[in-house]
């Protein structure tokens, strides 16, 4: 028999699936990783689990219940390699707007029972609990830096995933500045490049799926919005989103709740 | 006295879209209890749409699913412009219905070929299959990213698109953009035929459901992106009318809601509602070859049976895509005006798994007041616990692992997308 293959294993928290789902989703290279790798425990898409410890995790989804919290730290104990993917893994996700209010409050629109939810305070992201080996952005991630972050680590090798902005690979795609050319609102020059500049190519600004890249002006950024006629509520819902608790994003926010978000 | 007790425990049921568990009891042979308990950790998206802007939603609610996107961007985008009484151009409406098409086609691939086809073939996985019957899976993988490339092509991307807004897109696909998918489709259709042909291959269990079937309804074609919404009990209503017929009660064990027909009951949404419901709205190639599907009929009350429906679904939403395609002008604008204004607005589109509605109230502002989203897979969930008391009761001379089993395989009939409906599963069964 062949040497043993690197054991992958596929975890899920608070989340949508799309991350994990974007694994599902390299159909040109889905049977290649899977030749690559024992796909150890990924429950999604097999009902078979092989026990750990597992070389890579991959880590989908926020902490957001006890449960959870406790569930993650046996997570890093059976892993070698934990990457987090995706914006809720990363910065808290979409439900990390529970942070900015008394989430008995929300469970009460929700439910008719509030009682019966068992939920932390907060959505934190996994480095909140554990060391964390790689954060892959995005919501959801893209497909082939997902493949990089996978065969860097088989082959023991820094994942070459870059965090500029969003502006450069936008420039590099050959669009139009939607910004200055048509005065759309756009988080392109505070958010980290990855997914390829999709929005803009759609004629439509960036909305910060991949959350901030290194070293972000936003203070700066948040002046030319003014400029350009958003009001501060307007700014907040954009910092606000799928990275709310991402620090960059959050001070952003925060910021033009106080009014003093511009230059 | 002592009860003869039969336990059995499963933890994380797998091949479904979230994180659950099921509960039987088996007291002295006689089945005394069955819970679903859903403990995907709840997320609260009713409650934060609150104070959001009326052009947000169909970007933030996406994020509920990650396989069924776009039927939360056509839900929302529906009930929003119904509150502020804009209307979409004709080619708008194709262009969302061909997006829309191309979520079911990835969906359904999805779940026919890598959820639910191993429990009939006896594999763990898809990838498993592919150790025997590589060029199967090469297939389906192929046939799935027909649905995705779509997505791509008119969504911008196939997770969580980002160029569908309020009043239609943020740019509309060339025709020279959409053109190479003419030929991809025309074996895809084919593709999807040969998949009903094997799925009606399979040894079906024995299960007849008596459940009320709803399903939206549209005499024009099979109903997806809009219509009333109907059951072959005689229901008939405007979408603006669900809530005055269907009500959510929230339970201890679960972090979904359930969903009840208002003094009616139990109630079924999905592939079986819809299949049986608009037969006869079906395109002409899916009518064909559901016609010649072993076991099928024109009703389809067997759950098990959902793969092969599903396969059928398939090569009609592989035909409406090439349809539409193939006679698609650009449109003049990518979207239509829609300027807030106070008022309540409902949605309801049929996502893979079925009827999902949304409602907004927003004000004048366009801040939106409150929000109700009903996604199928927690409408299902007391269909899902009637069918599995059935199969319990019908199947105790089973041993614990195949009557597990069969439990686990009943609950991924419907493909449900646990992430979606907490707004499910590790499995115990409990004999005493």
């Amino acid at each position: 028999m062949a040497a043993a293959l690197p054991k992958l294993a596929v975890w899920k928290f608070a989340s949508c699936d799309g991350c994990q789902l974007s694994l599902l989703d390299c159909e040109d290279e889905l049977l290649a990783v899977a030749g690559a790798v024992q796909v150890a425990n990924f429950t999604e898409a097999s009902s078979t689990v092989i026990e750990g410890p597992y070389d890579v995790s991959l880590v989908e989804g926020s902490v957001t219940t006890p449960h959870d919290a406790e569930r993650i730290q046996e997570v890093r104990r059976v892993s070698r390699y934990l990457v987090s993917i995706g914006a809720c893994a990363t910065a808290g996700g979409i439900q990390a707007l529970r942070n900015f209010t008394a989430v008995d409050e929300l469970a009460s629109v929700v439910y008719a029972h509030p009682e019966y939810i068992s939920t932390l305070e907060t959505s934190t992201p996994i480095s909140a609990h554990v060391p964390v080996d790689f954060e892959l952005r995005g919501c959801p991630v893209d497909r082939s830096q997902l493949l990089e972050v996978l065969s860097a680590l088989l082959r023991k090798r820094k994942p070459d995933i870059r965090a500029s902005s969003v502006c450069l690979q936008c420039k590099r795609r050959g669009n139009v500045c939607v910004m200055v050319a048509h005065g759309t609102a756009c988080l392109g020059p505070v958010t980290q490049a990855g997914c390829g500049a999709i929005c803009p190519s759609f004629e439509r600004g960036c909305y910060g799926c991949f959350g901030p890249m290194e070293t972000p002006n936003t203070v700066s950024l948040s002046s030319a919005l003014h400029a350009g006629g958003l009001d501060d509520a307007h700014v907040m819902r954009l910092f606000r989103t799928f990275n709310a608790t991402a620090p960059a994003f959050e001070a952003a926010s925060r910021a033009q709740e106080k009014g003093d978000g511009r230059l | 006295m002592t009860h003869q007790v039969r336990d059995l425990t499963v933890e994380g049921l797998a091949r479904v879209e979230g994180e659950g568990a099921m509960h039987v009891v088996v007291t002295d042979g006689v089945l005394t209890d069955v819970k679903l308990r859903i403990y995907e950790p709840p997320r609260f998206f009713e409650a934060f749409l609150r104070g959001r802007a009326y052009t947000e939603p169909p970007d933030i609610t996406a994020r509920i699913c990650g396989i069924c996107p776009v039927a939360y961007q056509m839900s929302a985008c529906q009930a929003i412009e119904q509150a502020c009484g804009a209307v979409v151009d004709p080619q708008l409406r194709a262009l969302r219905r061909l997006l829309y098409c191309g979520e079911w086609i990835e969906s359904h691939v999805l779940h026919i070929y890598f959820l639910h086809a191993p429990d009939f073939l006896g594999v763990g996985s898809a990838l498993e299959l592919a150790q025997d019957h590589r060029e199967l899976v090469e297939k389906a993988l192929k046939l799935k990213k027909i649905g995705n490339d779509i997505m791509e092509a008119v969504g911008g991307r196939a997770i969580h698109p980002i160029n569908v807004r309020l009043g239609g897109f943020y740019r509309a696909p060339t025709r020279r953009e959409l053109q190479p998918f003419v030929e991809r489709l025309r074996w895809a259709r084919d593709a999807s035929l040969e998949t009903v042909e094997l799925v009606s291959t399979f040894d079906f269990p024995e299960l007849e459901i008596d459940h009320e079937l709803v399903a939206l309804h549209n005499p024009d074609e099979y109903a997806i992106t809009e219509g009333r919404i109907v059951s072959d009990g005689g229901l008939d209503i405007e979408v603006a009318e669900f809530l005055e017929h269907f009500a959510e009660e929230h339970v201890e064990r679960s972090t979904s809601l359930h969903g009840r027909m208002i003094e009616r009951g139990r109630y079924l949404v999905g592939p079986l509602a819809r299949y049986s419901l608009n037969y006869e709205q079906l395109p002409q190639v899916a009518r064909e070859s559901a016609e010649a599907a072993k076991g099928l009929g024109r009703v389809c009350r067997n759950p098990f049976r959902s793969i092969q429906v599903r396969a059928v679904e398939t090569v009609a939403a592989c035909d409406e895509a090439l349809r539409i395609i193939e006679g698609y002008t650009e449109p003049e604008r990518p979207a239509v005006s829609v300027v807030a204004r106070a008022g309540t607005g409902h949605g309801a589109t049929e996502a893979p798994r079925g009827l999902l509605y949304h409602r907004y109230s927003i004000d004048h502002d366009g801040i939106i007041e409150s929000a109700d989203i009903i996604p199928p897979t927690a409408q299902n969930q007391d269909a899902i616990e009637s069918d599995l008391r059935k199969l319990v009761e019908a199947n105790l001379e089973l041993s614990d692992h195949d009557l597990q089993h069969l439990c686990e395989q009943s609950i991924r009939n419907y493909d449900p997308c646990i992430s979606c409906s907490t707004h499910f599963l590790d499995l115990t069964v409990e004999r005493r």
